[in-house]
């Protein structure tokens, strides 16, 4: 069967508006569910490494909502100085976006991280209960063996004592790396110390076993099989607990504190 | 009823899109390492395979020739996007460990395949029924060695421990091998294997090495 061009233009235009009202209004009907789910994961990663949730619950969105608000607030703080920034409403700010666009962060010396841009504010959480700052948690990210590693770190008022890490995106192998997400390994980490009495960041991820934090207090196990990716965490916390990083805010709230 | 009933089962064993076409084989190693996530993505699949077939073959006498691929690839893109989005809103967790592999259904000839070589020549009832076996074969194959890979790889089984593994505090050694990608190859392979050794007439008659070069089987190479 012989069509002439107008034919075939003409099938293809009709397919394409077609398929692309398919396509348009599946992604606008789902929007508001997606963005509902994407949300929820973040808080549900927040409530899991303040430990208002234990790694093996399974709770509903409202209640993981319910307990969000309750204990958590987010904070928008100004990275280089350490300081809160009041004018931007934390529900509505972005942390991908800000760390990618040119006007909202800027580029840092090489590091081990590979981080390569900080952005200027970083949204950053404070657990509070009954009015007493319980911890504080801070993102954090950078790369694994394949995959860029994003995560939560949550520290003790004291600045110093780890009190969880998860991480909540990455793409490392499961069963190797990505057996950061195990629970045996991420209990490992509460009672340990980030800083040393100098507060430089002193963490590391070491190959074979950590002792008790008392005996070990700046070591966590490696994981086996996972060098890299063990390394990779290594080098992500020292970056984010660092003066290119979250150093300036910690000191601010050291002095705050009086520590 | 027996054409339809021989679109849809034929696919599972007789004519598995993996196991005899061997089509596929990327996604089945990407997502095997958990039964979840194999789960979906077999969902993900028969979903597309059966609408794209279903798309396909009911504007298939209307289709220009010169641009028949490139409409089927319209048609299987738009799904495969409507797909991630439904999987984005109702199962978040899962898609994002299926992360780009959704994405690649796209990519997957079984789907393609189909589309040309079935949809383009049969009704859309039998196309539909067609493209559902052939996304239940690739499923077949998807979870059987998502089974193996979960059960000897952590061993557990749909995230629900089986073995309790060491450094859980059990006695079981999970084997790394199976959550690396080349376990499912392997896998694959005895599938084959003991499928080909049940129906023999599966076997590929001149399949040896070189066989293309011996006298008698004269290839013009030009």
């Amino acid at each position: 069967m012989q069509h002439s061009a107008r034919y075939v233009i003409l099938f293809a235009l009709a397919v394409c508006g077609v398929c692309s009202i398919f396509v348009a209004s599946s992604a606008v009907l789902l929007k508001d569910r997606q963005e509902r789910n994407k949300a929820l994961d973040i808080q549900k990663k927040v409530l899991a490494v303040a430990g208002l949730m234990t790694p093996n619950e399974h709770i509903a969105g409202d209640e993981v909502r319910r307990r969000f608000e309750k204990n958590v607030q987010p904070e928008v703080i100004d990275l280089a100085s350490g300081e809160r920034v009041d004018d931007v409403d934390p529900a509505g700010f972005d942390p991908r976006s800000e760390s990618k666009g040119e006007e909202t962060s800027r580029p840092v010396a090489p590091n081990a991280a590979k981080v390569l841009r900080v952005p200027k504010r970083a949204l950053i959480y404070r657990v509070v209960r009954d009015g007493r700052l319980r911890s504080t948690i801070l993102p954090v990210e950078g790369k694994g063996l394949w995959s860029t590693l994003y995560g939560f770190l949550a520290l003790n008022p004291d600045g110093r004592t780890i009190e969880g890490l998860t991480f909540y995106q990455h793409g490392e192998t499961p069963g190797l790396g990505g057996e950061v997400d195990n629970p045996r390994w991420k209990a490992l980490w509460k009672g340990r110390k980030a800083f040393d009495d100098r507060w430089q960041p002193a963490i590391v991820v070491k190959k074979g076993q950590a002792g008790p934090p008392d005996v070990d207090p700046y070591a966590v196990d490696g994981l086996s099989g996972a060098t890299i990716t063990s390394r990779g965490v290594t080098n992500l916390l020292a970056f984010w607990l660092g003066d290119d990083g979250f150093g300036p805010y910690l000191a601010r709230l050291r002095n705050e504190r009086g520590i | 009823m027996s054409v339809q009933r021989e679109a849809l089962l034929d696919p599972l064993l007789d004519n598995n899109p993996i196991g005899l076409q061997v089509l596929g084989i990327c996604s089945a190693l990407a997502v095997t390492t958990k039964l979840s996530t194999a789960l979906v993505m077999s969902a993900a699949v028969i979903a597309v395979t059966a609408l794209s077939n279903l798309a396909v073959s009911s504007i298939r006498n209307y289709v220009p020739p010169s641009i028949r691929i490139i409409v089927q690839l319209t048609i299987i893109a738009s799904l495969v996007i409507i797909t991630d989005q439904v999987l984005k809103a109702y199962v978040y967790e899962i898609s994002k460990q299926l992360s780009v592999f959704v994405g690649l259904i796209i990519t997957n000839c079984i789907v393609m395949g189909r589309a040309e070589a079935y949809a383009m020549q049969n009704p859309p009832r039998l196309s539909l029924i067609d493209g559902i076996g052939n996304g239940l074969g690739y499923a077949l194959v998807l979870m059987l060695v998502a089974f193996f890979r979960e059960l000897f790889g952590s061993g557990k089984l749909f995230g629900v421990t089986i073995l309790q593994p060491v450094n859980e505090g059990g006695w079981y050694v999970p084997n790394g091998l199976m959550v690396l990608a080349p376990a499912a190859f392997f896998l694959i392979g005895c599938f084959i294997w003991v499928v080909r050794s049940y129906k023999p007439e599966q076997v590929e008659e001149d399949f040896r090495v070189g066989a293309l070069f011996e006298p008698g089987h004269e290839v013009d190479l030009r």
